[in-house]
């Protein structure tokens, strides 16, 4: 059945582990049924990258209509990737979720919680798994409508404006978005990407796809919060309950960047060179601005869920940089950088959230010696630290490495000097952390605290735990992000 | 005719662009909470023309299979459209229902007075960016 109904399948079962999470209402049972939707999304994923790896493309009629009339989902090795990564996210975060949700969270809303959690999953898949523009559009509203519950969720009464700024800034993104689609649409009459590439050449002008192209880019620049767009999201990430900071930490941004990947590269690049050109010089300038603007701000912070959103900007910063460059190297730097940002961030936003379930803040200046009482937390956060710094023998320093080896392959020598630079920055904000939870005496507040519930170390152990693997032998996610890239630039002449 | 059709065309074409920007700027420019989703409708509304007017042939039909109808309006933007109205309703609802929230929290949904409530706990961390 896998083999067969495998692309539907990894978006259907989260929906309905939403839909049956919401009406069991029972906190425990709901959370379960989570867990349960999202292992079997996580199975299916593994099974499709598998497949892609031996056949290439694996491509899905729903309802068995060809592709010019119905939806076509089409899996290849670039959202092959991202579907394995999310869903092993989520799996992660749901084992992580059930103490801290607990704590943080009212129990006649906590359903409702893993409900929304599995919504935006489902969004977030379909995103990355479809192959028709307007479908995009639906599941980038699935996700983004839960995403503002799970931001307004939060404890904190800031929380609600935060949801509402991002409520705001996210409906202008999608609109965006579909206005870029509905051009692209009146110049192709198509919405299947694959059928949009074929007839984009048979184009006279190419004004209207030039004005197609800025809307979609605009439109999802605003989603992956691409510098100076990003207003929105360290008050969302700073005030949403902690287990859903890690999810839309390491996912969110990270499926609106693979689709920014799929329609420069795999949509525009092939008739316009325009993904290479104008494009290219703008991300680059915007990418630079991310990686030094975002990491200083960073180091002001005095909330380390802030400090650690302001840092989610700057590294969002590097991958999009690798697309820029658009060599092999450098999109592979970029999916690496997918793959393990993800891991990092994940780990970090898990030790914040197990600080917060202990100590109730998560605050610098009261967070003192923290790493004396609770030793495994304050290692993991300490590793994914290190690993956003881009230590060597953290997988970091992997993806900066392709980075680098991207920018002298372009000839932009100046480029990797800047990002060794911006990386100097990433020691001071991630410095300032280490030093308030190792080297100082434990106050009042920290000293009698325990370490973390085992079951929300275990996902935060794995996760720093695969940084340092990834770190040391990266030729596994390597080889993954090797292919994407290899797709993606295969796309263009 | 041609020359009715042609002006029909500018004219919509005018009035898609004045309503995305005339929400666009409601969004930026306003301070109230509502107001802002005033502005954000409007704005989404504007897409509904944008695929909805090209789609529109005059004297076209429904697509019905039939010998005595030859010219057909493309049905494709009125599924999208409906599709888009929906999640248009969605975002509006989800919107308003936190502007009561906010209202409830704070007692007012004013943008700036709530920036100054918060604004003591708010001042201290330092928005660099």
């Amino acid at each position: 059945m896998i083999a067969v109904h495998g692309p539907v399948l990894v978006v259907i079962l989260p929906l309905f582990g939403a839909l049956v999470a919401a009406l069991v209402r029972r906190p425990l049972l709901a959370w379960a049924v989570s867990l349960i939707a999202a292992i079997g999304s996580f199975v299916v994923a593994v099974a499709l990258l598998v497949q892609v790896r031996a056949e290439g493309v694996v491509s899905y009629r729903i309802g068995g209509w060809a592709p010019e009339i119905g939806i076509e989902y089409r899996v290849d090795a670039v959202n092959g990737l991202i579907l394995v990564l999310v869903t092993a996210i989520a799996v992660l975060t749901l084992v992580y979720a059930r103490r801290s949700v607990l704590s943080e969270i009212i129990p006649e809303r906590i359903a409702w919680f893993y409900a929304m959690l599995m919504l935006c999953l489902t969004g977030l898949l379909g995103m990355a798994v479809t192959g028709d523009a307007f479908n995009v559009f639906v599941f980038l509203e699935i996700s983004s409508l839960s995403t503002y519950v799970l931001i307004a969720l939060g404890r904190d009464r800031r929380a609600l404006v935060a949801a509402y700024q991002y409520l705001i800034v996210g409906t202008i993104g999608a609109t965006f978005y579909v206005i870029g689609v509905g051009l692209l649409y009146l110049a192709t009459g198509t919405l299947n990407l694959g059928l949009i590439v074929e007839r984009l050449p048979e184009i006279a002008s190419p004004r209207a796809l030039i004005a197609a192209e800025a809307f979609i880019v605009v439109g999802i620049a605003l989603k992956l919060a691409l510098f100076p767009l990003h207003a929105w999201l360290p008050n969302a990430y700073a005030y949403a309950p902690s287990s859903a900071t890690v999810f839309l930490a390491s996912t969110a941004t990270k499926v609106a960047v693979y689709l920014l990947a799929r329609y420069i590269f795999g949509v525009f690049g092939v008739h316009l060179g325009i993904g290479s050109v104008a494009i290219a010089s703008v991300l680059i300038v915007l990418s630079l601005a991310a990686m030094f603007i975002a990491s200083a701000a960073a180091v002001f912070q005095n909330d380390i869920k802030r400090l650690l959103a302001f840092s989610s900007v700057a590294q969002v910063g590097y991958i999009t940089l690798g697309l820029a460059l658009a060599n092999q190297s450098g999109i592979t730097g970029a999916f690496l950088h997918i793959v393990n940002h993800a891991l990092m961030k994940g780990a970090a936003f898990m030790a914040v959230g197990a600080i917060i379930y202990r100590s109730g803040t998560c605050k610098l200046d009261e967070l003192s010696g923290i790493g004396r009482t609770m030793p495994v937390t304050a290692a993991a956060l300490t590793i994914a630290g290190l690993g956003l710094i881009g230590v060597p023998g953290t997988s970091g320093f992997i993806s900066k490495y392709y980075l680098v080896l991207g920018a002298f392959e372009a000839g932009f020598w100046w480029v990797a000097l800047l990002i060794v630079a911006s990386s100097v920055i990433a020691v001071l904000y991630v410095g300032r952390m280490m030093e308030v939870i190792w080297f100082r005496e434990p106050n009042q507040r920290c000293r009698g605290l325990g370490e973390a519930p085992a079951e929300m170390l275990a996902p935060m152990v794995v996760l720093a735990g695969m940084t340092i693997w990834f770190g040391l032998d990266a030729e596994l996610p390597a080889s993954l992000a090797g292919a994407a890239a290899h797709v993606l630039l295969g796309a263009r002449p | 005719m041609n020359l009715i059709t042609g002006l029909m065309a500018d004219a919509t074409n005018i009035a898609t662009i004045f309503l995305m920007v005339a929400g666009l700027y409601v969004v930026i420019a306003r301070g109230n909470m509502v107001k802002k989703l005033v502005g954000l409708s409007l704005f989404q509304s504007s897409v509904y023309l944008l695929y909805l007017l090209p789609g529109k042939i005059l004297g076209g039909s429904a697509p019905i299979l039939d010998p005595k109808l030859t010219v057909y309006a493309n049905p494709l933007p009125h599924v999208l459209i409906l599709t888009a109205i929906v999640v248009g309703i969605g975002t509006l609802a989800l919107g308003l229902t936190l502007v009561v929230r906010i209202k409830e929290a704070y007692g007012t949904f004013e943008e700036d007075e709530i920036i100054a409530r918060d604004g003591a706990k708010a001042g201290e961390q330092g928005d660099v960016a």
